[in-house]
């Protein structure tokens, strides 16, 4: 368990080992997406080493809270369960296959080792500003992790939402925004500016730091500053590329909907890059 | 049923220090009690209902046992996919409550009309639906409604409502079974009201009797999931089974009951009394609107004599 408080730099060898987790994760996924022929790989790519930086190093397993509300990435969450332990390898083999137990959005009523089931953008803000607020009237020690993509922030939810967390000041919530600028079918720049979204952040009584969400050293010490102000809801702008570790891959919107073909995983897997 | 139910919740809250409350800005002259008594307990989430949900949904992930409060279309079709996907998917026990069944905002006009919601909260999975008739029975299903393992949708009327139970008749009551508060025993018009029907079906059966025609009342305040076999065992008794609904004819109680005679092959007459599938533009008291769409007590009993 890590003390909040206390931030301890890793060094290089630590972060190496991260970096490391990070590349299997990645390479798990990948086979996912291409057994199974599903979309959202490039959502999945884009949050790996957000996920390792949590699940690694941050939170405390037992009474810290994780919602992936951008439940498209689900891929990258079971491979990050099943790198931590958490779940088991063989687990996988029953992703998006018939009669399988893993859907292509996280179902908690099949995987309890989810806390939250998402798919349908806008939902994860909301129930983690209800299970911050119930720690609070609890006097739990919860923190709750909120991992939004670009288009999350679209709904109209995120309004509601960060006005509530400013208004109740839940220093025990954080957002991090997995900022990879592409959503479905359109640059998110064209849609809703990030800087909006951070001025409304902002507006509504967020604390707000940036980082390279694919640097892991900034990640942890980020992560590790929670809150970021006091008695404050913290949101943590990670600014990532869609589709992270195989260029061909990088920033390409179709990489939202195709997964690689079975017969040239191989090719790509031998792509893939540590980051 | 409003004082009953904030009544009945307080009494729970005493009890349960896990019992929260959340409003979408509504309750006035309703809620204060609750609000006076358990300050930390409660919560006005605004005009933000989405997020009221997704809060709820939180809050019992961290073992609250949750009630939300807003007029009906605002927490069940505004909020649809919230109760659908944060609640009755994941099995979240929260306890919504709307407020103003049928048309009795009848002069708010349509927006503030609930009218559909029946056939709306019923076709979701994993939910209880009540539709309580009296004060009585809104105490019993908030007593249920804290053991429930799944979300459910109570539809209350209004301030006032008059008791339609007595303490006797009380006593028979089960979820998901009609509840006999006539007394009667005497089988032949098998009355079905959904709740705020029940005090017009209570009018509708003192008027048959004056003509010696033997009648029960049945309310039905649940309406999702439903006993089948209650329900056919009284079917099967009566010469003729009468709906009477505040709700538009599509995908209202009378149709499911009608598909569950087909199913059965049952043989038994059915009058569906119910509101058209249309938006009520009509302005008008909740009165004026039943009358202008025969749910007023004397064409249903004239409607009645006329199939018997």
């Amino acid at each position: 368990m890590k003390d909040m408080n206390l931030s301890v730099m890793r060094t290089v060898e630590e972060i190496d080992v991260l970096r490391n987790q990070a590349y299997e994760i990645r390479r798990k996924l990948i086979v996912l997406h291409a057994r199974a022929s599903t979309s959202h790989i490039g959502s999945a790519l884009s949050s790996v080493e957000i996920l390792v930086a949590l699940y690694f190093e941050i939170m405390n397993l037992i009474t810290d809270k994780f919602i992936l509300s951008k439940g498209h990435a689900v891929s990258a969450l079971y491979s990050t369960l099943v790198q931590k332990g958490i779940l088991s390898e063989e687990c996988l083999d029953s992703y998006c296959v018939d009669n399988g137990s893993l859907h292509g959005h996280p179902d908690r009523t099949m995987i309890p080792q989810v806390f939250v089931s998402t798919g349908s953008l806008g939902h994860g803000l909301p129930i983690g500003v209800g299970v911050a607020f119930g720690a609070k009237v609890n006097r739990d020690r919860d923190r709750v992790f909120i991992l939004l993509g670009d288009g999350d922030l679209q709904e109209g939810t995120f309004w509601e939402a960060a006005n509530m967390a400013g208004r109740l000041k839940l220093d025990n919530l954080i957002a991090i925004i997995d900022a990879n600028k592409l959503q479905a079918f359109e640059r998110a720049a064209n849609i809703l500016p990030i800087d909006i979204v951070k001025g409304t952040f902002l507006s509504l009584g967020w604390g707000m730091k940036e980082v390279d969400g694919h640097n892991m050293t900034e990640l942890i010490e980020h992560l590790e500053a929670m809150p970021f102000q006091n008695k404050m809801p913290s949101v943590l702008i990670a600014n990532t590329v869609k589709g992270k570790g195989v260029k061909a891959f990088e920033d390409k919107l179709e990489w939202h909907y195709k997964s690689p073909p079975i017969d040239q995983l191989d090719m790509y897997l031998s792509e893939l890059r540590k980051i | 049923m409003r004082k009953a139910f904030v009544r009945k919740l307080v009494e729970l809250a005493e009890k349960d220090k896990d019992v929260f409350l959340l409003t979408g800005d509504m309750g006035f002259s309703v809620l204060e009690s609750f609000i006076e008594k358990f300050p930390d307990r409660y919560l006005n989430c605004g005009v933000a209902e989405q997020n009221m949900i997704g809060m709820a949904c939180g809050l019992t992930l961290k073992n609250k046992k949750v009630f939300v409060y807003s007029i009906i279309p605002f927490v069940t079709y505004r909020v649809l996919e919230q109760i659908r996907n944060d609640l009755c998917y994941q099995r979240v026990p929260v306890k919504i409550i709307g407020v103003g069944s049928g048309i009795l905002y009848g002069t708010a006009g349509c927006t503030h009309h609930a009218i559909e919601d029946i056939g709306v909260m019923t076709s979701l999975p994993d939910i209880y639906v009540f539709s309580p008739g009296d004060p009585l029975e809104v105490e019993k299903i908030l007593d249920e409604s804290v053991k429930l393992e799944l979300p459910c949708y109570i539809r209350l009327n209004k301030a006032g409502d008059p008791l339609i139970n007595t303490e006797k008749t009380i006593q028979d009551f089960k979820i998901s079974e009609p509840l006999n508060v006539s007394g009667r025993d005497k089988s032949g018009v098998n009355i079905f009201a959904i709740g705020s029907m029940l005090p017009v079906g209570l009018e509708v059966l003192k008027d048959l009797e004056k003509e010696n025609i033997a009648a029960r009342l049945y309310s039905i305040h649940t309406l999702k999931p439903i006993n089948e076999e209650a329900v056919v065992k009284i079917l099967e008794q009566g010469i003729l089974t009468v709906i009477l609904e505040e709700h538009i004819s599509r995908n209202n109680f009378a149709q499911f009951i009608s598909s569950l005679l087909v199913q059965r092959r049952m043989n038994k007459k059915l009058l569906s009394l119910s509101l058209p599938d249309q938006f009520i533009h009509d302005v008008g008291s909740q009165d004026f609107i039943r009358g202008k769409y025969g749910l007023d007590k004397n064409t249903i009993t004239e409607k009645i004599k006329s199939l018997i």
